[in-house]
């Protein structure tokens, strides 16, 4: 056997379960699911096959396909900018050599560890109900609140809530990278009397703005496919009246208790269509507002 | 003169107005965990009028009566739990490792184009793989089995790990390695004396985070148990909100405190490789 020869075999030795996986469950299950979303298909019986009619379908006639993506549009909009600024802001604070910083970064970051969780969701139903902690607190100032998640108009909020409420997570990758700054920018912006409020906007947003991009791109493609939360939040049904229907818990009705699986399958295409859009976009504004140095 | 000393010198009224707030901010993002917490332990009659931290008086009824509430014991869908996050970490440690290795230090032909895939799986959502998957599962009749929730990770799918791998590796210094292929070590000898150790911080954090995330995970479960035995702790909390009436919240408190001791106790045991895992990263938990 040449030597050239050994050393492909073993390295593919060594990449044969990657290699596995990639076909059986990533590019076979992609080919199949393109596919899938071509047809009608339910499980038991062959897949019949229907052209575009699932993504003509999805978009002109079906409101409940255009309420999800309302519903989880505006969702990621709001959510996300509020997280990621309250993480910069609590990252500021804390990156100016603050005593007990590992215990405030620890408490910060807590709820990002167990915020995924169901037990947390279960909470955030007590909490935003109608007897829940929050009515509980008005009452005693006089308030009499509503249930919060049984409501349309706040059920998301709460939802928004849950997420800005973990802000710990890109608080932490902020801090990092306000630790690769270096010291001697701000002693020479000093030395020219650029104040604090100068520093900030010349030095520290700018040379933070791959950062501020990086988390940008994490929590979108994150926060678009939440799931959980919603679910446990609406009892499975994305109410009331649809206002927590997210995306995602609209592709596992479709798919999974109504058994469209052709229909979910153009839903998900849908949903890489969306995400990869979304950081495309990203990646193309970057190079107006990112700042990388050279 | 003057001005180095006011430089110095750190003014102290700020300083503690600082502390003051970042204290008033831990404790509203602390609040409701320590309520639910201190719920757990209160009758049910005052647990919602109540909305102080300290349970008086005292009750552990909430989880002696939690724990079979729902006709299969609490115990049953912990061990469930662990045994599918205890799969999904060995399988995707070792197979992460495996293909990290060829990628950081082997050359073969076609490399580029494998790890061009590699990273083109990280960001593919899920959900694009979804149907297929479950559609395969369910012809192999591994529907109601953890056969689905755990195989997968032995195959490396999880590339996002392969990648943080691969990092690491490549950071390390080849000379080891160099002197070992001298001695006459084979690569797979190399990688198992010399690489896994020394890159057992990167794998310490993909076995963290794939820990918590299966721990965490919901909708896989969703999908592929049925069947109440095989619940897991996620499955379980979920069809004891639906048993449950509204107004007795005591049990699902103390179930759902159950349910996050693990995680909590990452967070105190590791709380440094959590940390950096994320910086380094952007690992969500």
């Amino acid at each position: 056997m040449s030597r050239e020869l050994r050393r492909n075999l073993v390295a593919y030795a060594f990449l044969t379960p990657w290699l596995l996986g990639l076909l059986i469950f990533s590019a076979g299950p992609i080919l199949a699911s393109a596919y899938l979303s071509l047809t009608r298909y339910d499980l038991l019986s062959p897949p019949e096959w229907r052209g575009l009619t699932n993504y003509v379908v999805m978009f002109t006639r079906d409101p409940r396909f255009a309420k999800a993506l309302q519903v989880t549009a505006n969702y990621v909009l709001v959510s996300v900018p509020l997280q990621l600024a309250l993480a910069l802001a609590i990252a500021l604070v804390l990156n100016r050599g603050i005593r007990a910083l590992s215990l405030y970064r620890a408490i910060y970051y807590l709820p990002s560890l167990l915020g995924g969780s169901i037990a947390i969701a279960i909470l955030w139903r007590q909490v935003f109900g109608l007897d829940g902690l929050i009515n509980r607190a008005l009452s005693l100032i006089g308030i009499q609140g509503i249930s919060w998640i049984a409501t349309p108009e706040t059920a998301v909020y709460t939802l928004v809530l849950l997420r800005v409420w973990q802000f710990g997570s890109p608080m932490i990758i902020f801090l990092a990278g306000l630790k690769q700054i270096p010291r001697e920018f701000y002693e020479s912006a000093e030395i020219d009397g650029a104040g604090r409020w100068n520093r900030f906007w010349r030095i520290t947003l700018p040379l933070l703005t791959p950062i501020i991009f990086f988390n940008l791109v994490l929590q979108i493609i994150s926060a678009f496919q939440t799931f959980t939360q919603a679910f446990i939040v609406s009892g499975g049904t994305g109410g009331p009246v649809n206002s927590t229907l997210f995306y995602t818990l609209y592709l596992y009705q479709q798919g999974f208790s109504a058994f469209n699986m052709g229909y979910a399958s153009a839903l998900a295409w849908v949903l890489l269509g969306i995400i990869g859009g979304l950081t495309l976009v990203a990646f193309l504004s970057s190079k107006y507002w990112v700042y990388y140095e050279s | 003169m003057t001005t180095s000393l006011h430089r110095t010198r750190r003014p102290v009224l700020p300083s503690m107005l600082k502390h003051g707030l970042l204290l008033l901010g831990a404790l509203v993002m602390l609040y409701p965990l320590l309520w639910m917490l201190s719920s757990s332990f209160k009758p049910e009659t005052i647990i919602f009028k109540d909305l102080g931290l300290i349970p008086r008086p005292f009750t552990l009824e909430h989880y002696v009566s939690g724990w079979t509430a729902i006709g299969v014991p609490f115990s049953r869908f912990y061990v469930n739990s662990f045994i599918i996050s205890g799969l999904s970490v060995a399988g995707t440690v070792l197979s992460c490792a495996l293909a990290a290795y060829a990628f950081a230090r082997l050359d073969f032909r076609f490399k580029r184009l494998w790890f061009a895939l590699m990273l083109g799986t990280i960001m593919l959502p899920y959900h694009v793989t979804l149907i297929p998957r479950y559609i395969m599962f369910f012809q192999l009749g591994w529907i109601n089995t953890i056969l689905p929730l755990t195989v997968p990770h032995f195959f490396a799918v999880s590339s996002f790990f392969v990648f943080l791998i691969v990092q690491f590796i490549r950071g390390l210094p080849r000379d080891l390695d160099d002197a070992a292929a001298i001695d006459g070590a084979s690569e797979w000898q190399t990688f198992w004396r010399i690489v896994v150790p020394l890159a057992t911080p990167a794998l310490v954090t993909t076995a963290i985070f794939t820990f918590i995330w299966s721990w965490d995970d919901f909708f896989s479960q969703l999908l592929y148990l049925n069947r109440i035995t095989s619940y897991t702790v996620s499955l379980g909390l979920r069809a004891f909100i639906d048993s449950q009436d509204r107004s007795s919240f005591g049990p699902l408190f103390a179930m759902s405190v159950i349910s996050l001791i693990p995680a909590f106790v990452i967070f105190i045991v590791a709380q440094q490789q959590l940390v950096e895992g994320v910086s380094r990263t952007g690992l969500k938990g």
